[in-house]
């Protein structure tokens, strides 16, 4: 059945071709490499530290601390490990808001902000905090002048965050950080789908709290970040109470193997960045151009230029993106987000940029990473090219579900 | 073989309340979800693949103590799982034990405490009349096992008690599960906490198992992961672990006994050596794996250090307060004094323990308390403790 589609191609790709990185990447082999002997024989507890073994794994830990301060010119005890990037957003977000619910109790977030951002705001909304929501303009990026407008003497936080994952803009963190800190708001900014993809500085972006994912970065699942800086400091009321580890901030056993994963993938991520960015900006264009060819009609969602290299999301008009995932099988991609698209609702993100309902439910996210080759580029440029084609003669073949069923 | 598996050829590894080396088969399915692929909340095959990890991971997790897939709740730790229960249950009094860990009396500073009688049990009588003096919506929070002293709370009698007051109840297992038989449908609990890296599964992972129809307002928000309980990408990895964890401890359960004798030998050498030692716990049902005592007159810390030294790993309790060594509150609970719950260590076992290691530190101790006792900082005869 596959075959038909890749045939006449000499170097064919494993199927099925992995096209949703921003879902979720692939453990490097190395980051691997490094937790393993954390898991087996350097199994210690790091806050058992009166012994050789704890001592070891906290000393990993440190380790692994300094490594991700390092990437964005943080203080190691700036950062805060945490379970992952819904975990530093809500702490962020809800530590903020509870530790200074007394003084400010207005808050800014993007209207296309991760779910984790928009329902920790939800959160507070329910405990009588106000929160406005950012529009977007047609690129997806905010509007400056807007955002200064918004912000009032009631303003506590703003949440902005570093790259969509959807659309893969790039907002303008700088200029946003300028304007929060000339005005006294805390900056926090979501940089799960940032890291190792756009240089980030947080002392040039002035940011006060940044959110970090380890299995967006090839490290591991399970274990995230939270950068809160300390001067001027940020003070936060904690979620999870307990046996006080991470200053007081975060309770719970670290979990040692998960920490030195994400401080090897922040390095790897840091020195690797701009030769991956070339490469994935080589294939990323060569996909866009390969279906602009076939398909003419194609829409690019978000900004073209203000982007990540490994990102492309468009629109096919008059095709129902989940139909087209259905003709995919062999691809994995995604309509957008993972969280909730095992939904059919068409991309709040999308719709918040103003596409209609029609446009946002006809648009594929696709995401390229470290391991993606040119041949499977190839490979899902004539895939999606010819299932388009199938699709819009109205000679798709129906039974995907069917087919998909026998792997 | 168990210390060359350890990587630390000369190292005794006693303290298995702390974190557990993890199990074989469990680096293996870890490894391999490791470096597979996929967001379990994708819908592609490589979603679809790491949806049926976890989903796998569930059954064993659920069928380790008695409860439902449905009713499990992945979360980061046992300390998050605590989190959760506590704050999340929409009670508004909540009366915990004075001898619960501190993810449960720092997640409810606020709560009303029972106390425990000299063998740390918590007093039912004492929970009976607090609930009874007040109808406040409330949840009761007691923990299976203690993981300073080990002894095992009557849970399901303490379930009785706040059921016929209309009260919730939450269970901390997370030191028992896997050293004892856990049935959450048994013991009556509402919500129960249970941690991977107790029982040989990976850190980084635990469960809340929450009862069917009972609600739970979550704590992290975002993608509406473990049915909107809890919000975040799954750990697929640690949640693969923590399933095979759960199995083998599972078809563990019944050699796990084998821990008594190593550690009835091990106290009984200690009493032998130090006559006026203190032992908390033992005239309760306890784990199997746990002997909680002091060395008279000898801080727990200087202890602790001079056991590292001589490569043996135990702890002052629990290890979560990292370098802050103070009194215990649990002893402190059992009507410990300061001096002997300052001198209190926790020696706890595991599946790779083994005699030579209990010989190793017996020797060890001994050794330490001979100094102790030349130096005139310990006296090892009870009656010249009454002289001073």
């Amino acid at each position: 059945m596959t075959e038909k589609v890749a045939q006449g191609r000499s170097n064919r790709p494993k199927l099925p071709v992995y096209l949703d990185y921003q879902a979720t990447t692939p453990v490097d082999s190395r980051v691997l490499a490094a937790m393993v002997p954390y898991f087996t024989e350097k199994f210690g507890n790091p806050s058992s530290t009166s012994y050789s073994l704890g001592r070891e794994a906290a000393l990993a830990v440190e380790y692994a601390r300094a490594q991700l301060a390092e990437i964005i010119g943080a203080d190691p005890r700036e950062i805060v490990f945490t379970s992952g990037a819904t975990e530093s957003n809500n702490l962020a977000i809800k530590g903020v808001a509870n530790f200074a619910h007394e003084t400010r109790r207005h808050i800014i977030a993007a209207m296309t902000e991760h779910k984790c951002v928009l329902e920790s705001c939800r959160s507070l909304e329910e405990k009588g905090f106000r929160v406005s929501y950012l529009p977007v303009g047609r690129n997806g990026l905010i509007d400056l002048q807007r955002l200064d407008d918004e912000i009032g003497d009631d303003t506590l936080l703003v949440s902005i965050m570093a790259v969509n994952n959807e659309i893969g803009v790039i907002q303008p963190l700088t200029e946003i950080g300028a304007l929060c800190r000339a005005k006294g708001v805390y900056f926090h900014s979501d940089a799960a789908q940032a890291i190792g993809r756009i240089p980030i500085d947080v002392d040039a972006m002035a940011v006060d709290l940044l959110s970090i994912s380890g299995h967006k970065i090839y490290g591991p699942k399970g274990i995230g970040a939270l950068y809160v800086r300390r001067r001027p400091r940020v003070r936060l009321e904690p979620l999870l109470s307990g046996g006080g580890q991470e200053r007081g901030l975060r309770s719970g056993t670290l979990p040692a193997p998960l920490c030195v994963g994400i401080g090897v993938a922040a390095a790897l991520a840091s020195a690797e960045m701009a030769d991956e960015a070339v490469r994935l900006r080589d294939l990323r264009d060569r996909l866009y151009s390969g279906l602009k060819e076939r398909i003419p009609d194609l829409l690019v969602n978000g900004d073209e230029r203000r982007r990540i290299a490994g990102n492309l999301n468009v629109a096919f008009p008059g095709i129902g993106a989940d139909k087209l995932i259905e003709n995919l099988p062999d691809l994995a991609v995604s309509t957008g987000s993972a969280c909730t698209s095992t939904s059919v609702e068409p991309s709040y993100v999308l719709r918040a940029m103003g596409l209609d309902d029609a446009l946002a439910g006809a648009s594929l996210r696709f995401g390229l990473g470290r391991f993606t080759q040119a041949a499977e580029i190839d490979y899902a440029t004539q895939a999606i090219a010819d299932a388009v084609e199938r699709l819009r003669l109205g000679t798709a073949e129906i039974p995907a579900r069917e087919r998909m069923k026998d792997r | 073989m168990s210390r060359h598996r350890l990587g630390h050829v000369n190292a005794v590894y006693l303290d298995y309340n702390a974190t557990a080396p993890v199990r074989p088969e469990v680096c293996a399915a870890v490894a391999e979800a490791l470096a597979a692929l996929g967001n379990p909340s994708s819908v592609h095959r490589f979603g679809q693949k790491a949806r049926r990890r976890v989903a796998d991971a569930r059954e064993s997790v659920a069928a380790l103590v008695g409860a439902r897939p449905a009713e499990v709740v992945f979360t980061s730790g046992g300390t998050e799982a605590n989190n959760l229960a506590l704050r999340g249950c929409s009670r508004t009094r909540i009366i915990v034990s004075q001898i619960e860990h501190d993810s449960v009396l720092g997640a409810v500073p606020q709560a009303t405490r029972i106390p425990v009688d000299e063998n740390g049990i918590v007093r039912i009588d004492s929970l009976e009349t607090t609930l009874a003096a007040d109808p406040e919506p409330s949840l009761v929070s007691v923990m299976l096992a203690n993981n300073e002293t080990g002894v095992i709370q009557p849970v399901e009698e303490v379930a009785a008690c706040a059921h016929a007051h209309g009260a919730l109840v939450h269970c901390d297992a997370v030191q028992a599960a896997g050293k004892i038989p856990v049935d959450f449908t048994a013991l009556g609990a509402d919500f129960m906490s249970l941690s991977a890296h107790k029982l040989g599964g990976p850190q980084g992972v635990g469960a809340l198992i929450v009862r069917d129809g009972v609600e739970i307002a979550a704590r992290l928000r975002g993608g509406g992961q473990e049915r909107s309980m809890r919000a975040g990408t799954e750990n697929v990895p640690g949640i693969a672990g923590f399933g095979v964890a759960s199995l083998a401890a599972r078809q563990a359960l019944e050699g796990y006994s084998r821990l008594t004798a190593l550690r009835d030998r091990l106290e009984s050498r200690i009493r032998t050596m130090a006559p006026s030692a203190r032992f908390f716990g033992q005239g309760a049902r306890r784990l199997a794996n746990t002997a909680c005592f002091t060395m008279p007159d000898v801080p727990s810390e200087t202890q602790v250090i001079a056991l590292d030294l001589a490569g043996i790993a135990v702890s002052a309790g629990s290890a979560c307060s990292s370098g802050k060594v103070r009194p215990s509150h649990v002893l402190q609970a059992m009507g410990a004094s300061d001096a002997e719950a300052g001198s209190g260590i926790r020696v706890s076992l595991g599946w790779l323990t083994d005699d030579v290691e209990i010989d190793r530190f017996l020797e060890a101790w001994s050794a330490i308390y001979a100094k102790a006792v030349t130096r005139g900082l310990s006296s090892p005869l009870p009656e010249r403790m009454e002289t001073r």
